[in-house]
C-alpha cells in the first residue's frame, strides 16, 4: 500500500523537508530533497537509519580534561547511545594530534572514531 | 602602554575573526592583528563538538573545532600576529584600540581600519524575569556545554530545557548521551525556533518531550533547583490560568536566544540597528563610523556559521582596501527595508555602484513561518526586481537574495529597497 | 570552633551587626561575630533599596527618627575609613498631583522636626530639568540633599573585616540555636556546632531576632517579614534614570522608586507583602507586575528590555513599628536589636555608637586597643582605575591583566584577592558581592566556568565542592564522564 512520508534530511545543515511515496521499504517517489544525498538518506532511514556521533573522550595530562571526537562515517542509529557509554570509559594521554584515531571498528560496526582537535600538554 | 601600530585591527578570534583577517591579508595589507580574549583561538566553535559546520565553505561535514582549526591554521599559515588572552577595554576615535593582557600589561592599537567580530551572546534569565526562587541550577545553554565538553564538569543530572534554539537541542542529546535526563524541552512559540534537524537529531531521536506553546512560570527550590512550575501559553504568550503544572529537576538550561555582543561597537560611536542588535553596514560591512567594518554574528546572528564566514571574508577585504587606499569612494546609498513578514534586513543599505562590480548577498530573516510554497522578493520602490521561490520560510533558517550587475540601473534610480514575503 | 570563649559575641553579621563588631573592634575585647550563612551581608542587607535616606519620614521623637539622621551624617566617614563606595547624590519625592504638594510639605515639615539639613520643595519644572523622563503630571519634589545610595553589602563586608583586622572572629555556617543564662546574666550561645561562652551577648538576628528574644525571656516582640521585590536594569538605563525618585509616599508604604544605584544600574522596586515564611526569597509575575506599574507611574519611559535581574528582600518589620534596641534589666549583658527594617541601613552606624553607649552604661569597660587600625581598604577595583593605574597595577601583578567579566571589566586578580581577603569569599555570590563578576547584561554565564576554576584554585577546593551560596547549592553534579550507573 502506498502512503505519503515526511523526513527531514539531517546529512547537512540545510535539513530539507522531503516528502516520499513510499510502498513498504519501496521509495516510489521524493520531493523536497535539494540534492542527491537527500535521495539516500530517506531509503537508509526506512532501512537502517544511521546517525554521526560526536562526543568527547578523557584526556590525561592535557590543556583539557577531554578531547572532542567524532565517528568518522556514521553509525546504526540504535548503536549511538552505547557507543558513546563505551566511549567514556577510555582515557588517552596527552599530546593528542588532530584526526588521531581513538576506537576502531566501534561495536563491530566498521566505524572509527577520530579526534576533533589536538590537545597538547600541560 | 605600550603602543603597536597595525593596517588592519581584528577584534575576536573566532570564525569571523579569523575568516576576515586571512582575506585582509590576502587582499595586501601588510601588518594584520587578531585580539582574542580566550586562551586560544577559535571562538565558540572549540566548544561546539557536534557536526554540520563547512560543508557548504569546504564541502566537508566538519565538528565545530575542525572548522575552527582549519581557519587557526590557515591563519597561522601567514604573517598575521595573533594576541590571545587579550580584551579590549576600549575603542576610541582612530581607531586607537585599547586592551589588557597579563604579559604586557595595556597596550594600545593604532589601526587604519578596524574589524569588529566578537560573536554574539546568551539571553540569560534576568531578561525573561522568570519569576520564582533564585537557586543554584540555571544556566544558559551555551554555559552548560562549555562545561561539558570543555571543563570536564555536568551542571546537573535531571534537566528541563526552556528554548527550542540550537544551542538547546543540541544540548539536550550531548547530555542525553553523557548519561543525564532531560525531562523536557519547553518552547513558549508554536514551533521549533532552531534547525528542522536538531528537532530531528536531538529531540526525536532520544525520545525527549517536547512542549510547544508553553513556558516556564516558576522556578522552584531554595538553594538549588527542585523544579520548574510550567504553563501553556497563548498566542500572546500569556501563561493560560490552570495549565500549570510542576516538573521536577535539578537544572534549569535557557537556549532563549542570542544576542549580537556590541558594547564595544557602541564605544567605537558605531550605530546599531536595533531590531538586527548588530551595527547598520552596507555591502562592504562598513558601519557607520569611517574605517571601521563588521563580520559575523556581531552584525546579526547567522545560523551556518559558513555564511558568518562569507561576511567576514567581506568584512577582511574591504578593511584591508580601506587601509591600504583603494576603496571606490561611492557616494550614494540606498537603504534596503524590512517588509511584509521580515524581521530584519542586511546591508541595512547598499550602494547601486557596487553592484556593477560584483554580486552583492542580502541576508535576512522571516518574522512568522509559512509552511508552504512562498516568495521573497526585493523591490526597488514598487518594482518588484528578484524574485525566488521557496517551499517554506522559517524564522530559524536565514533567506540569502543576491543583486548583481542585471539590477545596478534599476537600483541607482530608486529610493529605497523593500524586502519582503509573499 | 577552637577558641569557645569571648568578650562579646555577635549573633549576626548583617550590617547592623557588623558594624557593632567594627566599631567594638577598637575596644581591648575578644570579639565574635557569628552568622547562620555561609558569607557575612547574605540576609536583608543583601536585598534592599541601597538608599542612604535623609530622615524626613520617621516619626518624630522614634528611634528611627533620631539614628536615621546621625546614621546619615556619618556616612561620608564610615565610607571613607572602611573604603566603601557611597554617593551623596541627594534623594527626591515626586508629587504628581495637586494633593501630594500638601503631602511634600507634610514631610517637609516633619523632616525639619526631625532636624534633616538640605531639605527643600522644588517646582515641577525643577523636577523635570533634574530628570527629563520624570511623569509629565510632575507637580513638584522634595529634594533631600543628604539623601545618597551606598552599596550595603560591601558596607557590611567592610565593616567586618574592619572587625577582623582589629582581631574579631568570625564564624560562618554557624547557627545561633539559643543563650545560655546564669541567673539573670548571659554567659553565651548554644550553637549548632556548640556551645560559646561570652560575657556579652548582642543579638543582630535580623528576620530571627524575635526567636533569640524568645529564648532571652523578652515577650511580645514580634517579627513579621515584608517582602519586596525589584528589578535592575542594564547600565544603559541609566540614560534615562539620573536620580534616586520616591513616589509621594501612601499611608501604608513609601511606594516604589526608581533609582541609580552606586554600581551604575537601575533599580526599580520594592513592593511591599507581608509573609509567613522568613526564608521566602521567591518573586512572583503578580508582584513584579505591580512593582514595574508602580515604576512606570514615575518615569513612563523604562524600557522592559533593559531588565537583567530580579531578586526579592524580606524586611524585619518589628510589631512596635519602631526599631527595638535594648538592654534588658532582666538579663545582664545582653542587647537586643529588633525591627531594624528601613531606614536601617542608614542608621546602622549610629545604632552601632548607640549600642556601645547601652553596653558602657552596662558596665563594659571600654579601653581602647593600641594596636587599634582605623582604616580598612577594600581589594584593587580595576575598572575603576586610570589606564595609568591599570597598566601598574598588572605590572606588580599580571592576574589583573586578565580579564574575566566582559560586562563589568572584573579581572582575575580581584577574584584572587577576593578569596583571600580578611573574610574570603568561600562561594560564588560572596565573590560576586566583593568583585561584581557575573552581575552585567550577560549574568555570569560566559565568566562562571572560569571564576570556577580560579575559585578552585585558590580556595584549594574540588569544583564540585563549590556553591553558589553554602550547603546544598552546589554549582555542579559530577564529572562528564563519571556517571552513576
Amino acid at each position: 500500500m502506498q502512503e505519503e512520508r515526511e523526513f527531514i534530511c539531517v546529512t547537512c545543515p540545510v535539513g530539507c523537508s522531503i516528502r516520499a511515496i513510499v510502498d513498504g521499504d519501496q521509495v516510489i517517489e521524493i520531493v523536497g530533497n535539494s540534492c542527491k544525498r537527500g535521495e539516500a538518506f530517506v531509503r537508509e532511514e526506512m532501512s537502517n537509519p544511521r546517525r554521526m556521533l560526536t562526543t568527547t573522550v578523557s584526556v590525561d595530562d592535557g590543556i583539557l580534561p577531554l578531547v572532542p571526537v567524532h565517528s568518522n562515517q556514521a553509525l546504526p542509529k540504535h548503536l549511538v547511545q552505547e557507543a558513546a557509554k563505551l566511549l567514556r570509559s577510555i582515557h588517552l594521554q596527552a599530546p593528542i594530534a588532530s584526526h588521531q584515531t581513538v576506537m576502531t571498528n566501534i561495536l563491530g560496526t566498521g566505524v572509527d572514531i577520530v579526534t576533533s582537535r589536538a590537545v597538547s600538554r600541560s | 602602554m605600550k603602543q603597536y601600530a597595525c593596517d588592519v585591527l581584528i577584534i575576536g578570534g573566532g570564525p569571523a575573526g579569523l575568516a576576515a583577517a586571512y582575506q585582509a591579508r590576502e587582499t595586501g595589507a601588510e601588518k594584520v592583528v587578531v585580539l582574542e580574549r580566550n586562551s586560544e583561538l577559535g571562538g565558540i566553535l572549540t566548544q561546539c563538538i557536534h557536526n554540520g559546520f563547512g560543508v557548504s565553505v569546504f564541502g566537508d561535514d566538519l565538528t565545530g573545532p575542525e572548522y575552527a582549526g582549519r581557519w587557526v591554521e590557515q591563519a597561522l599559515a601567514t604573517d598575521i600576529e595573533t594576541f590571545v588572552k587579550t580584551m579590549v577595554l576600549d575603542i576610541q576615535p582612530g581607531p586607537r584600540v585599547i586592551a589588557s593582557n597579563e604579559e604586557q600589561g595595556l597596550i594600545e592599537f593604532e589601526a587604519k581600519a578596524l574589524v569588529l567580530a566578537m560573536g554574539c551572546r546568551e539571553r540569560p534569565r534576568g531578561a525573561l524575569a522568570i519569576p520564582g526562587t533564585r537557586p543554584a541550577g540555571v544556566y544558559t545553554a551555551g554555559m552548560a556545554q562549555r562545561m561539558v565538553n570543555m571543563e570536564g564538569y555536568m551542571p546537573g543530572e535531571n534537566f528541563v530545557i526552556l528554548g527550542s534554539g540550537d544551542i538547546g537541542m543540541i544540548m539536550a542529546r550531548r547530555l542525553t548521551l553523557e548519561g543525564a535526563h532531560v525531562s523536557a524541552m519547553l518552547e513558549v512559540l508554536p514551533y521549533v525556533s532552531g534547525l528542522k534537524r536538531n528537532l530531528v537529531q536531538c529531540i526525536k531521536d532520544f525520545d525527549i518531550p517536547l512542549y510547544l506553546s508553553t513556558t516556564v512560570t516558576r522556578v522552584n527550590g531554595r538553594d538549588r533547583v527542585e523544579s520548574v512550575t510550567v504553563s501553556q501559553v497563548d498566542e500572546r504568550w500569556r501563561p493560560v490560568a490552570g495549565t500549570e503544572r510542576d516538573i521536577p529537576c535539578d537544572t534549569l538550561l535557557l537556549s532563549v536566544g542570542l544576542i549580537p555582543e556590541n558594547e564595544l561597537s557602541m564605544l567605537a560611536g558605531v550605530e546599531i540597528d536595533p531590531i538586527a542588535g548588530g551595527p547598520f553596514v552596507d555591502e562592504c560591512m562598513a558601519t557607520s563610523v569611517k574605517g571601521v567594518f563588521a563580520a559575523g554574528n556581531v552584525v546579526h546572528v547567522y545560523d551556518l556559521v559558513d555564511e558568518v564566514t562569507r561576511s567576514a571574508l567581506r568584512a577582511g577585504q574591504h578593511a584591508a582596501e580601506f587601509a591600504l587606499g583603494t576603496t571606490c569612494p561611492f557616494e550614494t546609498s540606498i537603504p534596503i527595508q524590512a517588509g511584509d513578514n521580515v524581521h530584519h534586513v542586511v546591508p541595512q543599505h547598499i550602494h547601486p555602484q557596487a553592484l556593477a562590480i560584483q554580486d552583492r548577498k542580502v541576508e535576512f530573516r522571516v518574522r512568522t513561518p509559512i509552511e508552504a510554497a512562498a516568495r521573497a522578493e526585493i523591490l526597488a520602490d514598487d518594482e518588484v526586481i528578484v524574485s525566488k521561490r521557496l517551499r517554506y520560510v522559517r524564522p530559524s533558517e536565514m533567506i540569502i537574495l543576491s543583486l548583481g550587475s542585471d539590477e545596478a540601473a534599476v537600483v541607482e534610480k530608486a529610493s529605497k529597497l523593500t524586502v519582503r514575503i509573499r | 570552633m577552637e577558641n569557645r570563649e569571648a568578650d562579646v559575641v555577635i549573633v549576626g553579621a548583617g550590617v547592623v551587626g557588623s558594624l557593632i563588631a567594627s566599631a567594638l573592634s577598637r575596644y581591648d575585647l575578644d570579639i565574635v561575630l557569628i552568622d547562620k550563612e555561609s558569607d557575612v551581608a547574605e540576609g536583608t542587607t543583601k536585598a534592599n533599596t541601597a538608599i542612604v535616606h535623609g530622615g524626613y519620614d520617621a516619626k518624630p521623637g522614634s528611634l528611627k527618627a533620631k539614628l536615621n539622621v546621625a546614621g546619615n551624617a556619618m556616612f561620608d566617614q564610615v565610607c571613607s575609613d572602611l573604603d566603601v563606595e557611597f554617593d551623596r547624590c541627594g534623594t527626591y519625592v515626586v508629587g504628581s498631583t495637586q494633593q501630594d504638594l500638601i503631602t511634600l510639605n507634610e514631610l517637609l515639615e516633619r523632616g525639619q522636626e526631625n532636624n534633616v539639613p538640605g531639605l527643600e520643595i522644588i517646582s515641577g519644572e525643577e523636577m523635570r530639568l533634574r530628570e527629563p523622563g520624570i511623569t509629565p503630571a510632575v507637580t513638584g519634589a522634595l529634594l533631600a540633599r543628604t539623601g545618597g545610595i551606598v552599596d550595603p553589602f560591601n558596607l557590611c563586608i567592610a565593616a567586618a573585616e574592619h572587625a577582623v583586622l582589629n582581631g574579631t572572629r568570625v564564624l560562618l555556617n554557624t547557627r545561633v540555636t539559643g543563650l545560655i543564662k546564669d541567673k539573670n546574666q548571659v554567659t553565651g550561645v548554644t550553637t549548632n556546632k556548640g556551645e560559646l561562652r561570652a560575657k556579652w551577648v548582642i543579638v543582630a538576628a535580623g528576620l530571627w531576632a524575635d526567636e533569640l528574644m524568645a529564648s532571652a525571656g523578652i515577650y511580645g516582640f514580634t517579627i513579621k517579614p515584608r517582602k519586596g521585590e525589584y528589578y535592575v536594569l542594564d547600565r544603559r538605563a541609566t540614560r534615562y534614570v539620573h536620580n534616586v525618585l520616591f513616589p509621594c509616599p501612601t499611608l501604608v508604604s513609601k511606594g516604589i522608586l526608581v533609582t541609580r544605584t552606586i554600581h551604575g544600574n537601575v533599580m526599580l522596586g520594592p513592593n511591599a507583602n507581608s509573609v509567613d515564611d522568613k526564608t521566602d526569597l521567591s518573586t512572583t509575575a503578580e508582584g513584579l507586575e505591580e512593582v514595574m506599574s508602580g515604576a512606570l507611574k514615575l518615569v513612563p519611559g523604562i524600557n522592559r528590555r533593559d531588565i537583567i535581574r530580579t531578586f526579592s528582600g524580606l524586611r524585619a518589620s518589628g510589631s512596635t513599628g519602631d526599631f527595638y534596641i535594648e538592654s534588658p534589666c532582666h538579663t545582664q549583658g545582653l542587647v537586643v536589636l529588633a525591627g531594624i527594617e528601613s531606614p536601617g541601613l542608614t542608621a546602622s552606624p549610629a545604632i552601632a555608637q548607640y549600642v556601645i553607649s547601652l553596653l558602657a552604661q552596662a558596665g563594659m569597660e571600654l579601653n581602647e586597643k593600641k594596636d587599634y587600625i582605623a582604616t580598612r581598604q577594600a581589594i584593587p577595583r580595576f575598572s575603576h582605575l586610570s589606564r595609568d593605574e591599570q597598566d601598574e597595577l598588572i605590572r606588580q601583578d599580571p592576574r589583573y591583566g586578565n580579564v574575566i567579566c566582559r560586562c563589568e571589566t572584573v579581572t582575575e586578580g580581584e577574584i584572587v584577592a577576593a578569596c583571600h581577603a580578611p573574610i574570603p569569599a568561600q562561594t560564588y555570590d560572596a565573590v560576586k558581592r566583593r568583585t561584581r563578576i557575573g552581575t552585567g547584561r550577560c549574568q555570569g554565564s560566559f565568566d562562571m566556568p572560569l571564576v570556577i576554576d580560579i575559585m578552585a584554585r585558590e580556595l584549594n577546593m574540588d569544583p564540585l565542592e563549590l556553591t553558589k551560596r553554602g550547603d546544598g547549592s552546589h554549582l555542579l553534579n559530577r564529572k562528564t564522564k563519571e556517571v552513576a550507573e
